[in-house]
């Protein structure tokens, strides 16, 4: 009989809450009971609430147990690993939260062993790119045009649109960057993507390069994540010695060649123009536009930038054809979303979706309402510069436009909960105090702005001449949205001014709670 | 199109003051050598020295201009701008406390409070027995197990101040072993 396979995810979150601890102590288990057992360290299959989230192959089947911490490992081996356990929940795939979603980009996360090429090929990896070989680069750019696909790290540009202007700008060296600065707070899908299935995001960065000419990538990842580089690293590593890195990539001819590049605590770069600029080793400072990347981007190259989700989704819609990933979706917003609930919300997580199910649907029923038990108050969707929604907008389709129609955006797909012990005032001043930290100084409303922003603030809920520091506050928005050079001064009126217009109880002196210990 | 003209390296007319030790200047020049012919090689070496070092001393920064030959400005520039890189040296471990919104939801903003009260530092701070150093952090991209923060490289989920106290006890027992 050969070995049971037993999976316990190596994912940062997984870790975080144990799963190195639970995994040795599987390990000692099995060999304490001389049990043959084969032990995966695999991806995270997004149930965050579960985790560490154990599984164990039985004819086949992934069985499910979580949160299984160290010292009830030894009650699963009792059981035999069978069900009835207090901690089972059956065969992962028939997990609800799990068999409901649409997963594209996530397909092998969780279920493949991230540093094995070999488990990534047998579970359809580096199709995509067989298919890109056998087309004209024009012909790659049209696939994923027509696939709807659109940039996936915040300002849904469409993907096409902008490899096309690469593929026809002239450049002697044309070069693909990944943008893996996921700064957004209540955002990880990068990383889970980029810790458990990273040849994926490998794999869409080289068709990038077929499909417009590049010979060079660099992914630019945010230095919080260092076991995102881990699995990178390896996962580069494995590549080029299977020749899907490097000179003649399979025999075709062509060459890529791929780094990582650690960024050092800015949240700034993950705008494009400022994260090119440090990636060349300078201040992250933003550019102005034009010239847009895609014609003089890094060291004044054409440039394909994009975020990691994007890359990642690239692969199966050449394996798949554009229509098959343009089916899914809803509107102008085609494909799937992974969407991250994070915050107070009982069941955390990832949740791929095709574009379209409302917030109310994905709150409630994926997540299983607030972890406190408490009513939800506010959700703040899009990272720090998302706006803050109250309950009435909470049946709002997740759907690009739909948001921008609420004075919100979608972003990166970051969805944090509050539940109703949330002080909306606070909230709009760290909104304010966050970009101040953050501006890269270059431009006058956000470098000034914000610190003027945070003292504002402080005054219109002390109540010193309340509907004056109103209206200065209304006007400072205003310059900020308007007189920004990008989108972090640009967006800073979302979370601010959507607190004041929902929450306006909570920046009145007389009506607001007195300050807990 | 001409091939770029090579730099030309202007030569200082003396050595720069400083207080580096001589493994300290060993390290900065290794981590120049090893990586100056990189296309943007600023972020690697300040990397490769805060990694060696712990920090980015400020005489190290004279050194690398030379090194890439950049004026000393623009290098100062980037070490200031980026706040991962630390000018002070820090303590024996740093831990990294997530301030952001998705942690706020699930009480980070006791727990910043409870941690300041309990290492008697605030952000940026070391520890009077050199064991640890402060700093904040917005996002760790653990934000559905907040509260977050990560000691070193190691990320630490759902973290309530009696959890916070027993890492801590942890790493300074670690840390006391010979």
């Amino acid at each position: 009989m050969s070995a049971v396979r037993i999976f316990v995810p190596i994912d940062a979150a997984a870790r975080s809450v144990g799963a190195d601890e639970t995994a040795a102590a599987i390990a000692a288990e099995a060999q304490r009971r001389k049990i043959d057992i084969e032990l995966v360290r695999n991806g995270s299959r997004g149930l965050l609430w579960l985790e560490p989230l154990v599984e164990v192959e039985i004819a086949g089947r992934r069985l499910a147990y979580g949160p299984v911490a160290d010292h009830e490992v030894a009650s699963l081996f009792d059981a035999g690993f069978a069900s009835p356990h207090p901690k089972a929940h059956g065969p992962t795939e028939e997990i609800p939260y799990l068999k409901r979603q649409q997963r594209l980009t996530f397909a092998r996360v969780g279920i493949t062993d991230p540093k094995s090429l070999s488990d990534y090929l047998a579970h359809g990896g580096y199709r995509g790119l067989a298919a890109a070989l056998a087309l004209k680069p024009a012909d790659i750019v049209a696939s994923v045009t027509a696939s709807g696909l659109r940039g996936r790290g915040g300002a849904a540009f469409p993907a096409g649109i902008k490899w096309q202007t690469v593929l026809k700008a002239p450049g002697a060296q044309k070069y693909i960057v990944c943008n893996a600065d996921e700064g957004d707070s209540g955002t990880f899908s990068d990383r889970m993507l980029m810790e458990g299935d990273p040849f994926v995001l490998i794999e869409g960065m080289t068709i990038a390069a077929l499909a417009t000419g590049a010979t060079r990538g660099y992914i630019y990842l945010r230095w919080e994540y260092p076991d995102a580089e881990r699995a990178l690293e390896a996962a580069i590593a494995a590549a080029y010695a299977a020749h899907y890195l490097g000179e003649n990539i399979q025999g075709s001819g062509a060459r890529f060649d791929l780094e990582v590049r650690m960024g050092a605590g800015a949240y700034i770069c993950g705008e494009e123009t400022s994260l090119l600029e440090s990636l060349e080793g300078k201040r992250g400072q933003v550019r102005f536009k034009p010239p847009l990347p895609a014609i003089a981007g890094l060291f004044g190259m054409p440039t394909v930038i994009n975020n990691v989700i994007t890359f990642a989704s690239v692969p199966i819609i050449l394996e798949r054809g554009g229509p098959y990933y343009q089916n899914f979706g809803s509107g102008r917003s085609r494909g799937t979303l992974p969407l991250q609930l994070a915050g107070n919300i009982k069941h955390g997580g990832l949740v791929e979706l095709a574009f379209g199910l409302t917030l109310r649907e994905l709150l409630y029923e994926y997540g299983g309402g607030s972890l406190s038990g408490r009513p939800i108050r506010a959700v703040q969707v899009g990272g720090p510069l998302g706006a803050y929604l109250p309950a009435s907008q909470f049946d709002t389709p997740i759907d690009y436009e739909a948001f921008a129609e609420i004075k919100g955006m979608l972003g990166h797909g970051g969805i944090v909960v509050f539940d109703d012990s949330v002080d909306m005032a606070a909230q709009a001043r760290y909104a304010m105090e966050f970009c101040a930290i953050e501006s890269c100084g270059k431009c006058t409303p956000c470098r000034i702005g914000t610190t003027r922003g945070v003292e504002v603030i402080d005054r219109l809920v002390a109540g010193q001449d309340a509907p004056k520091q109103e209206t200065v506050l209304r006007d400072l928005c205003e310059t900020l949205t308007l007189g920004s050079l990008c989108a972090l001064g640009g967006l800073t009126a979302f979370p601010v001014l959507s607190a004041l217009n929902h929450f306006p109880e909570d920046f009145v002196k007389s009506k607001r709670a007195p300050a807990s210990a | 199109m001409t091939s770029p003209s090579p730099r030309r390296v202007i030569p200082l007319k003396a050595e720069p003051p400083s207080s580096l030790s001589s493994a300290e200047r060993k390290a900065i020049e290794a981590a120049c050598g090893r990586l100056k012919s990189l296309p943007g090689a600023l972020l690697p070496i300040l990397h490769a020295v805060q990694e060696e070092l712990g920090f980015v001393p400020k005489d190290a920064v004279p050194l690398i201009a030379r090194e890439l030959n950049l004026s000393i400005a623009e290098v100062h520039g980037v070490v200031s701008f980026y706040h991962y890189f630390r000018q002070q040296r820090g303590g024996r471990h740093v831990v990294h406390l997530c301030r952001a919104e998705a942690c706020q939801a699930l009480g980070a903003v006791a727990l910043e409070a409870h941690v300041k009260r309990s290492l008697g530092v605030d952000f940026h701070g070391t520890t009077a027995d050199g064991a640890i150093s402060l700093e904040p952090v917005y996002c760790l991209g653990n934000c559905a197990l907040g509260p977050s923060l990560m000691i070193d490289e190691k990320l630490q989920g759902r973290v309530s101040a009696q959890r916070f106290d027993a890492l801590m006890a942890q790493v300074r027992a670690q840390a006391a072993k010979p």
